[in-house]
């Protein structure tokens, strides 16, 4: 195994090889039954609780197609803006292995239900368009657990453990074109396309349990002589199969660039083969040679009808699509004028709906931001609880938003307010009546509590009107406290200083 | 067109299936001559001609996504040559030089 | 006593009706005549008393209720063990599934228990269905009961074996390529395949998908509708059952009329490979269907001759996949597995090896042989020349089929080319045992239904007289078969089986 020091700096490669670079992506559909049968898709289950004869492949079993699963891929084609074909089949992929309950899986070969799409994916202000080939349906496996070896791995393991809840659930498999040129585009692209299947409600979409996985298809070709010159024919491609989260994704792909340009540079062929990715150790090995030149025999799948989806049932899909991620920035970024740091911040805090719909409401993009990304996205986090579910609605912080514009309120009367909706004690009006916390703006009340401050404690007054106008500092508590904090400490300041003949 | 022994020794690898020397010896020939027999469609089997996967044919046969009644674990595993932890146990899956 | 056995079950269902009998008694009766002849016809691979009493139990009790029984409410039926049936194994005649107690019903079953028919025991048959004379039963060879030295046809020779030896009236069995019809044309029974799509597969181990079909083995016509009537209909389990109504085939079959039916003989489907005595009697009953005021014509369907060979590429083919599932990992037989070996897990055999040696040993020859064969034609570079060639000349048999129909209602021919054969005489010629299916393998490949009657006997052992409809008008066969089956019995004063050896 070639350690990271070995290899040539990354730069280096670059600069003579040109990676290219194609991603297939498994999404794991959020169907409430399996792909062919009945049985739920629920995580978690007690193993081999959520099996039938169909998904156990017991013989006499017969699969039948889950309707939504249908629904879900031409969504996404959609999304990708594929081609929904006219006709399309599902084909058996024969091979053995113990997690495949029928020693086939049932897929789709040379008739896939999309094909010839795209989606742009935005790197550092530059955008690239990456080619969808094809969008698949096929079954998932069941779940193995090695013992005996160590740590759980399969290799030295003495026998498995076979869990079949996960056969079955319907899975799409979305291939890109070789279009891809480097690790961070790839990266993005895995993101866009996790975004993207989140909005669309197909799947929850987590690498991390599996539910989006990831091969990556690396090979390098020399950059031409010349700018301008003809480019050189792909090398031969290696393929690291199931990288579970984006860093992976990108690190694994650098890896494979160095690590072939390496052996190219020494003269060396690269081997078409599978690999697999080490996250402690930062590089991909060969995986087992026996997983190559197998011959799938595929056939159209005989127990199945073929799909042929009309054009009325592709636009009724297409009439229900959500917004894209991508329409959806475009959208902020011109309407709301957010920065696609705004959008990308307001999402990881889990808070970019509600600002939408506090916006809707009717408070400015400015404020709704303001006030779900500091305010009550800390709130959230101190309950323990996602932001969606605090008491507090986009409605109620709208009106606060509102009446902080008027003048009604002031940052810190509309933080009492939001404590006192948050408890339970009603709108934000409710509140504001049950707590009088409105500004006061009663100017015979203010001007006479700064007046009661100012008599109060002449030292004070003295230093500020010698010229120390921070000192006006404790006046200004006076008088808020006087106030019951219903008044705006600026305007208090301004007001105080005004009397002492400063400005 | 013959099928040799090593090629029918491949084809049971391929379908995991464990074919004694004898087995090997009797299968080629046989094999030979159902496939001398079923080279016959070749002869009729013109490129215009759509293929037939079903006699009947339908299209769109769906069923909604709705959750069924499934086996118990018991049931499940009833039928397993054997079983640990509620799974399925399975020899080990790689060579110890794997 | 005896009489009970020789009543059909049309007339053992009414006996009970009328309260003459009850079900209990019945199936007292077919479980002693198969406790006397069962060791030398050898139909059954397992009988199940207790539970059949007790379904005969709950029939009697239904009717002791006064609740209205269907029109074949305690007649007892040997199942043949292709079907799975919850409290009985399922073999498949295969020593891989030797003891395996499946945990579900095939649809079929539950339609059965459904119609109140009472299910005696699981009937033998050639392994996983591949064969014509059940000497491919890992089991050993049921007997045919008209001679116990000759084959009882196949592969459901156990059924018809159970039907003629009058250990029950009625058997269910499966036809891929003439696994009903050449068995009951060997036994002087009624043999029915129904158009495909017309009875569930569910819960029928599949051996070729594309082609399966369950159907009724029966003495008499009016029985065989009797059972194809309980049986059929679409099934949502099935993604290849068809929702069309079923056709009323026990109307059809009291009609018996055939004046101005247009009856069409296939040339290609007699001639040279049939034997004369064969001929001699289907010429007899085509004249008979003649003077019972049928348009008899001549129709030549030339492709017909292509069949077997295209029949021998497709079965093969989807079968190695569909065995697939036999791994020695969820059920059935392993072999060569070391749990619990003293000789430690390092050394035990690993999954690929287990699945081998399993295959290898629970496999007989003729399973073996389609496996690889199947194999072979589905490998890469072989598919199109082979697999995806004999989906063309299914085509073309359709074709032919099709322009049959617009001149005649129905199609005659022979069912088989000889009568029953020797046991033991064509084990070691597997080309030989594939043309007993010449005639009837059109009928599976184009989908249509079919049905062998007896035409009368040739040199003591009967010949099957086959009839073949368009899909869908399974009604037809009825017709027809009723009108030849009554002038036959006519004719010759009594029913075919009366002539039978008594055992």
């Amino acid at each position: 195994m070639t350690v990271l020091a070995d290899l040539p700096t990354y730069d280096e490669a670059l600069a003579v090889y040109e990676p290219v670079i194609g991603l297939e992506t498994h999404v794991e559909l959020g169907t409430e039954s399996k792909m062919f049968c009945g049985c739920p898709t629920a995580f978690g289950a007690e193993p081999n609780t959520q099996v039938c004869p169909v998904c156990l492949g017991l013989p006499g079993a017969l699969p039948v197609v889950n309707e939504a699963a249908i629904r879900y891929t031409v969504m996404i084609g959609l999304a990708l803006n594929c081609t929904i074909v006219p006709w399309s089949r599902f084909a058996r992929k024969n091979y053995f292995y113990p997690d495949m309950p029928k020693d086939f899986q049932i897929s789709q070969y040379d008739e896939p239900l999309c094909v010839n799409g795209w989606l742009d994916v935005d790197v550092d202000g530059q955008t690239h368009r990456v080619g969808i080939t094809r969008v698949h349906m096929e079954e998932d496996t069941g779940k193995s657990l090695h013992v005996g070896g160590s740590t759980g791995r399969i290799q030295g393991a003495t026998h498995s453990l076979v869990d079949y809840n996960r056969a079955g659930i319907p899975l799409v498999e979305i291939v890109t074109e070789p279009d891809v040129r480097s690790p961070e585009v790839a990266r993005a692209y895995v993101e866009e396309l996790r975004e993207l299947c989140r909005a669309l409600g197909i799947s929850d979409v987590r690498m991390e349990q599996g539910s989006l996985r990831c091969d990556a298809n690396v090979s390098l070709r020399r950059r031409p002589a010349t700018p301008d010159g003809p480019e050189n024919p792909f090398g031969t491609r290696t393929e690291t199969k199931n990288l579970n989260s984006l860093r992976s994704v990108e690190r694994a792909v650098r890896y494979e660039i160095s690590r072939q340009a390496s052996r190219l540079s020494a003269g060396e062929r690269i081997v078409q083969e599978t690999r697999h990715f080490d996250e402690g150790a930062g590089v991909t090995s060969a995986g087992r040679s026996k997983e190559e030149a197998t011959d799938y025999r595929y056939f159209p799948e005989p127990d199945l009808a073929p799909v042929a989806l009309s054009r009325e049932f592709v636009e009724a899909v297409r009439a229900t699509l959500p917004e894209s991620p991508a329409q959806r920035r475009t959208r902020l970024t011109g309407d709301y004028g957010y920065t696609l740091t705004d959008i990308a911040n307001l999402r990881g805090a889990g808070v970019l709906d509600l600002v939408e719909q506090t916006v809707t409401a009717g408070a400015t993009p400015e404020a709704a931001r303001k006030w779900w990304l500091n305010e009550l996205a800390r709130r959230a986090s101190d309950a323990e609880i996602p932001p969606s579910q605090l008491a507090v609605t986009p409605a109620d912080v709208a009106r606060v938003a509102t009446l902080i514009a008027a003048g009604e309120l002031t940052d810190a009367l509309a933080r009492k307010v939001i404590d006192g909706v948050l408890a339970g004690e009603g709108g934000p009006d409710a509140v504001i009546e049950a707590r009088g916390l409105k500004v006061v703006s009663d100017t015979g009340a203010l001007d006479a509590a700064a007046d009661a401050a100012i008599a109060g404690a002449p030292a004070i007054a003295e230093k500020v009107r010698g010229g120390k106008v921070a000192a006006v500092g404790p006046l200004v508590g006076a008088v808020m406290k006087a106030m019951k904090g219903q008044a705006d400490a600026g305007a208090v300041r301004a007001l105080l200083l005004e009397k002492l003949g400063v400005s | 067109m013959a099928i040799t022994r090593d090629e029918v020794a491949n084809l049971a690898r391929l379908a995991r299936m464990a074919l004694s020397g004898d087995e090997l010896d009797h299968l080629a020939p046989q094999l030979d001559v159902i496939l001398g027999s079923v080279a016959r469609v070749a002869e009729v089997a013109a490129a215009d001609i759509p293929p037939t996967s079903h006699a009947v044919p339908l299209t769109n046969v769906f069923r909604s996504d709705l959750i069924r009644p499934c086996l118990s674990q018991a049931d499940a595993l009833a039928g397993a040559p054997a079983t640990e932890d509620g799974r399925f146990r399975v020899p080990r899956i790689l060579d110890p030089e794997d | 006593m005896t009489d009970l056995l020789h009543l059909s079950a049309a007339e053992t269902a009414a006996a009970i009706a009328r309260g003459e009998t009850s079900a209990v008694e019945v199936t007292r009766a077919a479980l002693e005549r198969i406790e006397k002849v069962d060791e030398s016809v050898h139909a059954f691979l397992h009988v199940a008393p207790d539970a059949a009493l007790a379904d005969a139990r709950a029939v009697d009790e239904r009717k002791a209720a006064g609740e209205p029984l269907g029109p074949l409410a305690g007649v007892p039926l040997a199942l043949k063990d292709v079907f799975t049936a919850r409290g009985m194994p399922t073999t498949c005649g295969s020593r891989i599934l030797d003891g395996w107690y499946p945990p579900y019903d095939a649809t079929v079953v539950a339609k059965l228990r459904a119609a109140g028919v009472i299910t005696v025991g699981k009937a033998n048959m050639d392994e996983f269905a591949m064969g014509s004379s059940t000497e491919n039963s890992a089991y050993g060879p049921s007997r045919n009961p008209w001679d116990l030295t000759r084959i009882p046809g196949g592969s459901s020779g156990g059924s018809a074996a159970a039907v003629a030896a009058f250990e029950t009236p009625l058997a269910l069995g499966t036809d891929t390529g003439g696994s009903i019809r050449q068995p009951a044309a060997v036994c002087g029974l009624v043999g029915v395949k129904p158009t495909y799509g017309g009875v569930s597969r569910y819960g029928l181990v599949a051996f070729s998908s594309s082609l399966d079909q369950a159907g009724p083995l029966a003495r008499t016509v009016n029985d065989a509708a009797l059972l194809h009537a309980a049986i059929a209909g679409h099934d949502p389990m099935d993604s290849t059952s068809v929702e069309a109504a079923v056709p009323d085939v026990v109307g059809a079959a009291r009609i018996a009329d055939v004046t101005g039916l247009r009856i069409g003989v296939v040339k290609e489907l007699t001639g040279p490979g049939f034997a004369p005595g064969v001929v001699a009697r289907f010429s007899e009953a085509v004249d008979m269907l003649a003077a019972l005021g049928a348009d008899v014509v001549e129709v030549s369907c030339p492709h017909f001759e292509y069949a077997l060979a295209a029949y021998y590429l497709i079965a093969p083919s989807e079968c190695s996949s569909n065995l697939a599932r036999f791994d020695a990992m969820r059920f059935g037989l392993r072999v060569g597995d070391a749990v619990g070996a003293s000789g430690g897990e390092a050394d035990a055999p690993g999954a690929e090896e287990v699945m081998s040696r399993t295959r290898g040993a629970g496999f007989g020859a003729e399973v073996k042989r389609r496996i690889i064969l199947g194999t072979y034609a589905l490998s890469s570079g072989y598919y199109d020349a082979y697999y995806g060639q004999a989906q063309k000349v299914r085509t073309l048999i359709g074709r032919d089929f099709a322009a049959a129909y617009e001149t005649c209602d129905v199609l005659v021919s022979p069912t088989t080319p000889t009568v029953a054969f020797p046991l033991g005489e064509r084990v070691d010629d597997p080309v030989a045992m594939y043309l007993t299916d010449l005639a009837t393998i059109p009928s599976n490949l184009a989908g249509g239904p079919a049905m062998s009657l007896p035409a009368g006997l040739s040199d003591g052992l009967p010949v099957g007289f086959q009839i073949m409809a368009p899909a869908f008008a399974d009604d037809r066969l009825y017709r027809v078969g009723a009108a030849l089956e009554a002038a036959l019995d006519v004719r010759r004063g009594h029913p075919l089986l009366d002539e039978a050896p008594v055992l």
